[in-house]
């Protein structure tokens, strides 16, 4: 008896954790009050005012990047935003990247102190005194937005965050202000994506028929409009539609289940074992 | 070795005794300087003074962690692996306690001391890595709970696991500081603390394998399944049946003297029981490796390096010792329990391995390559360990025979129940 229990015992448990049901976790937040940033791509000069901006409202040095065609360059912990240049047919496309600050943020729903945590204007910030270092946010961030400071006795993780202090305050991100071409525009998500459908409607030749960050893992605060399609552009285009926290919920889910399942059935096992083994025993 | 049960203090005796007793018992017993204790001497050392590096001027100056590997070694192979190969204590608990399988009974404490250590060191390993281990704080007193992390399920997992783990050990200690009315109230809880502890196991054990559900865009999608959890899980019950097999054969050499008759006796019986065990979990985990495989009609990967690479990992390391383990348990050979225990146990590591950083941006051009030094601290942790195992099973009725008194309290005990 004692393998056949024990095998009935794992597939018992094996069919519990089995995802099944659907859930809607994640979504405690709404995305209707959400404020976004919309980057227009085919406005972009890629002169870099942007990134001085960033630099200097977050007190960091100056950006050491340049756009330069065939080099995707990346955020770090001294740079939290980054344009890239591509050459797509004849055309030289300039692009600013930083976080997504994404309506259901894989770093938020991964770090185990909320340090991560995605606010209710939009922006998705970090939170020094919270955090614990262990990098699960850069695992689990589908553009590997978060740095860390490797270097740093007490290090930080580092990303975008909508300047946040300054939108409390009632201002726009830096980049948004100083963006002399008006390619970064910044307000509620509904405005800015009715805004982004307008260019599109207005000149629809001008324009891929997509926004990046409307459904993106979910949707994002941060939006894009293309002339060229958005994998020639660095973005990650194949991560699908799904917020990124859905796929742990239902394993998250199955965890009260199986703590209040799993304790009264092993006891009842090993009662069921006690008394046969009396009895066998008593013979 | 001595007996030195004879003037054990009374648990009413004064505080004063009692202090004599534990200093004398920190004395090493046995010769000091084997080749064995000089070279972990020197690892344990060296692995200190890195680790004072490692806080003193960050992360960067002893491992090769970077923006796109945030993960190295520290987490894929001593906590992910070595929490896997720790899963022998509840599994050993379950056929004892649950199963009531009284073969193995004369294992359960040395087991679960092996596990409760394990994840002392291994899972204690993580502080190094955390950028900010003070902030631990955070998620344990509650000031701030990631409801919604599988870390956070991870974590709270791990620390009230050890806590049952404790428990489920402390009989041991308190026979060998001989409280007796400690022990019995202990010894009473062992049922309670083993379900608790399962259930806890379990959802650590698959949880460990959760942390890398949202990495989904990143791991080779032959690694990358929603099963992850349930592999994890699977896997990590032969990984620790295999590990009770390997240190319960070295045990049996190096304490050989400790061991009770009765384990002296059913030492291999219990190895060709595990061995079958193993082999019979192995194949539900090659099961559900091929359900999920079929499932997502991973064909056109088989081809390509990673591939191959996949391929030797599940042909080599799950399919061959498989095989082994069942025919050792058939025709009840002994070193081949051992030899496939160790080809598992290989298996496990190059798995998580797998996923934690090979087949983990498979595709990038920068790799991780873990440093000398994140390597050595890895050793100085496991040795400190070893260290601390063999202090203890010195000490401790862990192999040898609980006091004779433990034996009247549970005959009364008994008495009592019928
Ligand atoms: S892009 Fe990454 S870091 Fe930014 S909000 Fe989304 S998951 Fe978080
Ligand atoms: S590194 Fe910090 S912010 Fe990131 S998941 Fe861990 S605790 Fe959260």
């Amino acid at each position: 008896m004692d393998r056949r229990n024990f095998m009935k015992a794992v597939g018992l448990m094996g069919l519990a954790t089995m995802p099944g049901k659907k859930t809607k976790a994640g979504q405690s937040v709404s995305d209707k009050e959400f404020n976004a940033i919309l980057i227009d791509t085919t406005l972009c000069e890629g002169c870099e005012a942007c990134l001085d901006a960033c630099s200097e409202s977050n007190k960091l040095p100056e950006a050491v990047t340049d756009p330069v065609a065939g080099i995707e360059n990346k955020t770090s912990p001294n740079q939290l935003a980054v344009v890239n240049m591509y050459n797509v047919e004849d055309l030289e496309v300039t692009v600013k990247k930083q976080c997504m600050h994404c309506n259901q943020p894989a770093c938020a729903s991964a770090c185990l102190t909320n340090a991560m945590f995605k606010t209710e204007e939009g922006p998705v910030i970090w939170r020094a005194d919270k955090c614990m270092g262990c990098r699960f946010c850069m695992l689990s961030c589908p553009y590997d937005i978060p740095k860390f400071e490797y270097e740093k006795v007490n290090p930080d993780i580092k990303k975008c965050n909508m300047c946040y202090d300054r939108i409390k305050d009632g201002d726009i991100p830096a980049c948004a202000e100083a963006c002399p071409a008006e390619a970064i525009v910044y307000g509620t998500r509904k405005d800015m994506l009715e805004e982004a459908r307008r260019r599109i409607y207005q000149n629809p030749d001008d324009y891929v028929h997509h926004i990046f960050g409307e459904d993106e893992v979910g949707g994002a605060s941060v939006l894009y409009l293309s002339a060229v399609p958005f994998e020639k552009l660095g973005f990650k285009t194949k991560l699908g539609n799904e917020a990124m926290p859905k796929l742990t919920t239902d394993f998250l889910y199955s965890v009260p289940v199986i703590e209040t399942l799993l304790p009264p059935f092993l006891l009842a096992i090993s009662f069921a074992a006690k008394k046969s083994k009396e009895a066998g025993e008593g013979k | 070795m001595e007996k030195n049960k004879k003037n054990k203090p009374n648990f009413s005796s004064e505080f004063k005794n009692f202090f004599k007793f534990l200093l004398s018992e920190m004395k090493p017993k046995g010769k000091l300087l084997t080749p064995f204790n000089i070279i972990a001497a020197f690892v344990i050392a060296l692995g200190g003074v890195l680790i004072f590096f490692r806080f003193y001027n960050g992360l960067a100056s002893v491992t090769n962690l970077s923006q796109e590997f945030p993960w190295g070694i520290w987490v894929g192979f001593d906590v992910i692996t070595g929490v896997a190969f720790a899963g022998g204590a509840y599994v050993v608990t379950f056929l004892v306690y649950i199963l009531r399988m009284e073969k193995y009974h004369a294992i359960v404490r040395v087991t679960v001391l092996n596990g409760l250590l394990a994840y002392m060191f291994y899972a204690g390993a993580l502080l190094l890595d955390l950028g900010k281990p003070w902030n631990i704080i955070n998620p344990v007193i509650g000031n701030s709970f990631g409801m919604n992390s599988v870390m956070f399920l991870v974590a709270w997992h791990f620390l009230l696991y050890m806590t049952a783990e404790f428990l489920e050990f402390s009989p041991a200690i308190a026979e060998w500081l001989g409280w007796k009315k400690v022990r019995k109230v202990l010894h009473g809880m062992t049922l309670a603390t083993v379900i608790v502890g399962i259930t806890l196991s379990i959802l650590h054990q698959a949880g460990l394998g959760g942390l890398f559900l949202m990495a989904k865009s990143k791991i080779h999608p032959l690694w990358y399944s929603e099963f992850i959890p349930i592999l994890f899980f699977v896997s990590s019950i032969f990984a620790g049946l295999s590990m009770v097999i390997l240190e319960g054969s070295i045990t049996h050499k190096v304490f050989f003297r400790k061991l009770t008759p009765e384990l002296k006796r059913t030492h291999h019986d219990i190895l060709l029981g595990l061995s079958k065990i193993c082999g019979g979990t192995m194949f539900v985990y090659l099961f559900l490796k091929a359900l999920t495989f079929l499932h997502e009609q991973h064909w056109h990967y088989i081809f390509s390096p990673m591939g191959n690479w996949f391929l030797v990992e599940i042909v080599f390391f799950v399919v061959l010792p498989m095989i082994m383990f069942t025919q050792a348990a058939r025709y009840r050979n002994v070193k081949l329990v051992k030899a496939s225990s160790i080809l598992t146990l290989l298996g496990i590591a190059l798995n998580r391995l797998n996923i934690s950083i090979i087949a983990f941006k498979w595709d990038a051009v920068e790799r991780y390559v873990p440093t000398w030094m994140e390597i050595e601290i890895t050793m100085a942790i496991i040795l400190v360990e070893i260290v601390v195992l063999g202090w203890i099973i010195n000490r401790m009725p862990v192999l040898g025979e609980s006091p004779m008194w433990v034996k009247e309290q549970e005959k009364a005990a008994e008495n009592l129940a019928h």
